[in-house]
């Protein structure tokens, strides 16, 4: 068994509906003859990096499913080639590291540390400012009358 | 004031010391690379979206063949561009 991951861009124009249907259509075809879905990862519309076909955003798939050898790849990037909803494609081969990542990621192992990291840092952030924010009216009333002292 | 005894060094010594580079990969045991994170590949691109040399990164050769691999996967899908003017 070898483990591939398609990632492919749907074309945003089209209705809410219709890109699901567009989406669906690659899932159903990763699932048939014998595969096996691991994940669906709808990453969802993000701005594109550089315009493609005139358009500055697209919806983001990631399909990664299990095939025995890869003769069925052929087809599903021919079809995916030919279907004018598809704006990008890349499929990948998974190697043992690749398909760890991917679990370690799905159940929150390598996303959690940033979000963790986050906080603290606003928290740090609240604190520096608190004390900062309290010296600064103290200031403010020292040095008037510092000035009505020269006066 | 030359026998100042708090003033030994006229300027930082550790000045223009350089650190010694290491390999983040093979550091930290970062066995694979995600072309879907562009967040973490923006860290070896320059601003104008060219990938930086591995005498500046310091990463291994291993991978930074795969770094380099995963930036172009992530310039195809158009998660990273190929060309840019302020990246940073």
């Amino acid at each position: 068994m070898r483990q591939y991951e398609v990632t492919f861009i749907v074309d945003p124009v089209l209705s809410g509906d219709e890109i699901k249907e567009a989406a669906q259509t690659y899932v159903d075809l990763s699932g048939s003859e014998g595969n096996k879905i691991v994940h669906v990862d709808e990453m969802g519309l993000r701005q594109l990096a550089y315009p493609i076909n005139k358009r500055t955003s697209g919806v983001y798939y990631c399909v990664e499913f299990q095939n025995e050898d890869g003769n069925f790849l052929p087809k599903m990037e021919l079809a995916l080639r030919r279907d004018e909803r598809i704006m990008r494609f890349l499929t990948v081969k998974l190697d043992k590291y690749g398909v760890k990542y991917n679990e370690d990621k799905r159940n929150g192992l390598i996303g959690k540390k940033r979000p963790k990291a986050q906080p603290k840092k606003e928290e740090e952030k609240k604190v520096v400012k608190e004390p900062v924010r309290a010296k600064e009216p103290v200031r403010a009333k020292v040095a008037p009358k510092a000035s009505t002292e020269e006066e | 004031m030359a026998s100042r005894e708090d003033i030994k060094f006229l300027k930082n010594p550790h000045l223009g010391d350089q650190k010694k580079k290491y390999c983040r990969f093979k550091k930290f045991g970062i066995k694979h690379i995600d072309y879907k994170d562009a967040d973490f590949l923006l860290q070896f691109i320059n601003p104008q979206g060219k990938i930086l040399p591995r005498r500046i990164t310091g990463n291994s050769m291993k991978y930074q063949k795969k770094v380099a691999f995963a930036i172009k996967r992530a310039r195809h899908l158009s998660i990273l561009p190929y060309v840019a003017d302020h990246l940073k």
